[in-house]
This record gives structure tokens, sequence and C-alpha cells, in this order.
């Protein structure tokens, strides 16, 4: 273990990692948003979801700055219904990181899956699983995750779907970013296929299942990791997106794009609070993951070194 | 090159097909279409009465090809919510994105090509690092940020532009056109920025990168040993060539700045074929749904063979790069 620590702080992806004051930046900021995501419950000065807690005669408050009516007990406001603004942020990146990491590893493991046997398969298997991926790719994703939240929306009834919408936007937003998985790991699959220890594998006799998820699987993972930061922006904006066209997270849980929705809708009565906070939150957290994610490709593509 | 192009079509029906399978599937097995065509009064004879005048106690396959028969004229039956025949909504919402689409991808092209130009000769001033920092800004930020920030900016605090809407528009026929307005001109500036801005950084990045490319080849030297003023050797013969690639991404993005219209429609409440799709999301509205789909899907195929048509026949290089990777 110490070994592989030593490695690691030796090797070329922390020097290059140390040496950019602005990926440090990125790292502190995405890891500060996740950790206060995760103990939103506890450190969140209010608990926006207790509605014996809530007061509507505090509603639509300004920052604890304004001179007129700002109160220090809700330090960015309070929206519409008297929730303290900074406490819905809190739980609301609880929300959207949820839906951005549950929906980047459901395309993982669904892209990742369908290009090793596409790859090593081959002939007819690996045509059609690659002309479904042909036919998706001419659309963009936002429209295929709002064609799938449509659907489940035809499907449950509305009770039910107000529930399940999390799950829902998850499966729609992790369906609509397979393609790029799949293609990368096919194509380092069909490499891999070839090579000595795969022939030698299979000539032992070992079942083409394990050979594919033992053998091939972690030769294949490397560019997964970099797709995978940049996907989780991406599926973070998308989630957001959909929240806010009013198709994703519903506003009794809201998400930062549901914060932002609500806060839309009095923009023009002067209440910019309400959207605006929400708003820098999910920009800081896209634009960190973001450059984590170009650093993270740089750094890992051997043709820049 | 008939060959190819008949490869290609056959491709893009194939498309169309699995797309209006898509779209029919929708339509008969989310929810049940007759009891969303009918009251709650109506008796149970009367709704198999009419779902046996609807065919919908047919084959599978004798619906799915009445379905395809009846979308290729243009008709997906009623919408439900509205109760008026899908293609007409469609039609009647179809000039406005059309028009927010076209002068956004205008607005792209005029602002990201000379950004880009700008940048690939200057490369190392400081303004072309402030534009692409920027440019990577832009792309992190999601659409509708940037277009509730322009709404706070230029619509509350300094109340200069319309924040919705398409305001006053003229009718020439079956297309109304807000662009021989003021107040539909002014109307259109926001959200047709707010929808270019990705398209924009995207060429941007397209141009610098090949301008790059190309002010090293030989005929660039060899241009500039002859002693060409800068001018000509700049724009007459690197831009140039540039602009190929430029234009077939950019007509393969006239597809997604369509559907990104959704959006950006329903951040201004621009009254488009994108803003009719959202709320038959929220409704349900499947007839709207699975026609938006299948004509999304139309726009990208007619545009994808065009496209690679256009390939084909403006640049040779290509020609022998495909044929030899046997696509």
């Amino acid at each position: 273990m110490k070994q592989a620590l030593k490695r690691f702080f030796d090797g070329d992806l922390w020097y290059s990692f140390s040496h950019s004051p602005i990926v440090i930046l990125s790292a502190v900021v995405t890891l500060l948003i996740i950790l206060a995501a995760i103990f939103a419950p506890w450190i969140a000065p209010h608990n926006p979801f207790d509605l014996a807690a809530i007061d509507i005669m505090d509603s639509n408050l300004p920052p604890a700055w304004n001179e007129f009516d700002g109160d220090i007990r809700f330090l960015l406001g309070t929206d519409d219904q008297g929730r303290d603004i900074l406490s819905t942020i809190l739980y609301g990146a609880r929300i959207s990181l949820l839906v951005g990491f549950a929906s980047v590893a459901f395309s993982v493991v669904l892209g990742v899956g369908l290009g090793l046997v596409s790859g090593y398969v081959g002939g007819r298997t690996d045509t059609f699983i690659m002309r479904i991926a042909d036919v998706q790719l001419s659309f963009p994703a936002i429209l295929i995750a709002l064609l799938i939240d449509g659907v489940a929306r035809g499907i449950f009834p509305r009770e039910l779907h107000d529930e399940l919408a999390v799950y829902v936007l998850i499966f729609a937003i992790g369906i609509s970013g397979w393609v790029q998985y799949a293609r990368t790991v096919r194509g380092a699959t069909m490499v891999e296929k070839g090579k000595e220890y795969v022939q030698a594998a299979r000539v032992i006799g070992i079942r083409p299942g394990t050979i594919l998820f033992r053998h091939i699987l972690p030769n294949v993972t490397g560019p997964v990791l970099v797709i995978g930061t940049i996907h989780l922006a991406l599926a973070i904006i998308t989630e957001a997106t959909l929240s806010f066209l009013g198709v994703g997270v519903p506003p009794t849980t809201p998400s930062l794009g549901t914060l932002i929705r609500i806060g839309n809708d009095y923009l023009f009565s002067g209440e910019w609070w309400i959207t605006i906070f929400p708003g820098v939150a999910l920009i800081l957290l896209v634009l960190a993951v973001n450059l984590l994610g170009d650093w993270l490709r740089d750094a890992l593509n051997p043709k820049l070194r | 090159m008939i060959s190819f192009i008949v490869k290609r079509l056959l491709q893009s029906v194939l498309v169309m097909l699995t797309v209006a399978f898509v779209a029919f599937a929708l339509f008969n097995y989310v929810g049940d279409p007759i009891s969303n065509m009918v009251g709650q009064d109506t008796t149970f004879a009367e709704r198999e009465q009419l779902r046996e005048q609807l065919g919908l106690n047919d084959p599978f396959i004798v619906q799915f090809g009445r379905f395809v028969g009846k979308a290729v004229q243009g008709d997906f039956g009623l919408s439900y919510h509205h109760k008026q025949p899908v293609s007409d909504l469609i039609a009647e919402r179809m000039p406005a994105t059309l028009e927010l689409s076209f002068i956004s991808a205008l607005m792209s092209l005029l602002l990201g090509i000379p950004l880009g130009v700008y940048t690939a000769l200057h490369r190392d001033s400081i303004i072309s690092k402030l534009i692409m920092t920027g440019s990577l800004i832009g792309v992190s930020l999601p659409t509708f940020l940037i277009g509730i920030l322009m709404i706070l900016l230029f619509g509350v605090v300094w109340r200069v532009l319309p924040t919705f809407g398409r305001g006053d528009v003229v009718h020439l026929g079956w297309w109304s056109t807000g662009l021989l307005t003021e107040s539909g001109l002014k109307s259109i500036i926001m959200p047709a920025f707010t929808l270019a801005l990705f398209q924009m950084t995207l060429i941007m990045r397209l141009v610098r990168a090949e301008m790059l490319e190309i002010l090293r080849t030989d005929f660039i030297k060899f241009a500039r040993a002859r002693g060409l003023p800068k001018r000509s050797v700049n724009y007459r013969h690197a831009l140039k060539n540039t602009l190929v690639p430029v234009i077939t991404i950019t007509g393969l993005q006239i597809g997604s700045i369509i559907a990104f219209a959704i959006i950006t429609e329903s951040v201004f409440q621009w009254p488009g074929m994108g803003l009719l799709f959202i709320q038959a999301i929220s409704d349900v509205d499947i007839p709207i749904m699975a026609a938006y789909l299948v004509m999304i899907a139309l726009f990208f195929v007619v545009i994808n063979l065009i496209v690679d048509v256009l390939y084909f026949l403006v640049d040779p290089r290509l020609r022998v790069d495909r044929v030899s990777s046997g696509r």
C-alpha cells in the first residue's frame, strides 16, 4: 500500500495535478460541493422539507446583507415558501449529484457491457448494436432523455411518477449517454482481442464471459474514466435542464434545476436571489468538474506528453 | 457515386422507419388511446365501436403500415390536449422555430468565424487567450442559465429588450414572420443569441484549429515565399480552405439547433415547436410527441444526407478516404 502511494505521488499524474493551480482549485471546489451535499442534513442551517419549521411569513426575504429586509437567519434569503435558499441549495446539490453520479454509472455499465460484447463477439451482434448506436447518436442526448421522461409520464400515474421521478431521470439520462462508452470500449476490445494473452486464455479453455470481464475489461477501462468525468458534468447539466423545463425532479424534493425553475417566476418582481444562487452553485459545480475532466484527458493522453 | 447515394438513402429510410416504429409504439402502448380521446361517460360499447372504427383491433403490422402511410402524408391524428390535428398545430408553430434557428445559425457563423480567424492569427495575444477561456466557460454554462442571466440583465435591470414571446408578427400566406416588425426583431435578439452561443464557440474552435493546421502547410509557405500580401495569404488562401469543414459541421449542427431550441423557447416563452413539445410531455400528449419525434428525425436525416453528398461533391480528397475506409 505504501509502495502504491509512493508510486502515485512520484507519477506523472500527481505531478501535472500539483503543478496546475486551476486544477487544484477545481478539485477542491468539487470536493467541497460533494461533501456539503453529503452532509447537508447536518450543516444546513434549516431543514427545508420540515413543513413545521418553515413559515410562510418568511417568504421571499432577500439575502442577509440587504439592509432593509435581510434576516440574519437566512444568509442567502428565502424562496416563495419561506425556505432558506442556502439550505435548499445544499439539499438540491445532493439530488443533482445523486442523479449525476447514478446516471453516469448506469451509462458506464450499459455502454461498457455492450461495447465489450460488440467488440468481442463481432459479426451480426456487433452490427446490430452499432447501428442502434448510430441512430441514437444522430439525436441530441437531451431529446432522448426528454422522450423517455415523457413516456414514463404516460406509463405511470401522476402521484407515482413524482415518487419515481428521480429514478426515471437516472434511467433517461443514463440511456442517452451509453453510446460513447460503447464505441470506445468496442474499439479497444477489438484491439485486445487479437493479443496473445487473450488467445492464451482461450486456448486453456476459459469461458468467454470470464475472458471478457476478468481479462479484457481491466485493459480497456482507461478512457472510460476520462469520458466519465466529462460525462458527469454533462449529466448534471442535463438533469438541471430537464428539471428546469419542468419534466425532471418535482418541486417537493427540488434539485438545483428545480430551484432555478421556481426562482425564474420571481425574476421579474426583483427577487433575483431565488434563481441566481442555485444557478451560481450549478455553474461552480459544472465548471469545476469540466476543468477536472479536461485536465484528466490531457494528463492521461500519451500523445500530449 | 450513385451506389454511395443509394446506400445512404437506404440507411436513411431505415433510420426513419426505426423512429416511426418508436413513435408508433408510443402512440399505441403508452396509455390507452381510446380513453385519451373520449370522455368519462362513454359506454363500453361505444368505446369498442370507436376502437373498431379506428382499426385498433387490427394486427400489429397492419396498424404500423397505416401509421407510416398517414405519417408520410403528414397526418398524425388529433392532439389529446388541444383537440386539433397535430399537423395544423405544428405547421402553426414551425415558422417561429425555423426563424429562431436560422437567425442563431447565422449569428454563430458571423461571430464564430471572425473570432476563430482572429484567435488563430494572433495566437499568443492576450485577447485571444481571453476569448479562448471565455469560450470554455461558455461551453460549461447550461443554455437555460445563460438565457436567465440575459433576461435578468437586459430585461429586468436595464429594460432594453423584451423577455418573452415573438413580438408582433406579419402573416405572409401560411408563414408568419417576426423579422419585419421592430418588436419582432427586438424579441429575437436574446433567444437567438442564447441558442447561438454554444454553436458559436464550437465553430470558433473549429475554425481556429483548421486555420492553425492550414497555416502550417506548404502551399501557404509557398504563397508567403512568393511575397503575396499577408491579407491575401490569410484570407484568400488559408480561410477559404478552412471553410469546407466549417460548412459541413454547421450543416450538421442545424439539426441540433432545432432540438436545443426546446430549451431556449421554454426560457423565453417563444411560441415554437419546442414549447409545444415540452407542453405535450407535461400533458402526456402522445400524438404531438410522436409527430415531433418523426419530424426532428426527418430534419436530421435529410441534413445528414445533404451534408454527405456535399462532402463528395466539394472535397475530392474525402472521396478517396471514404472508399478506402469502406464506408
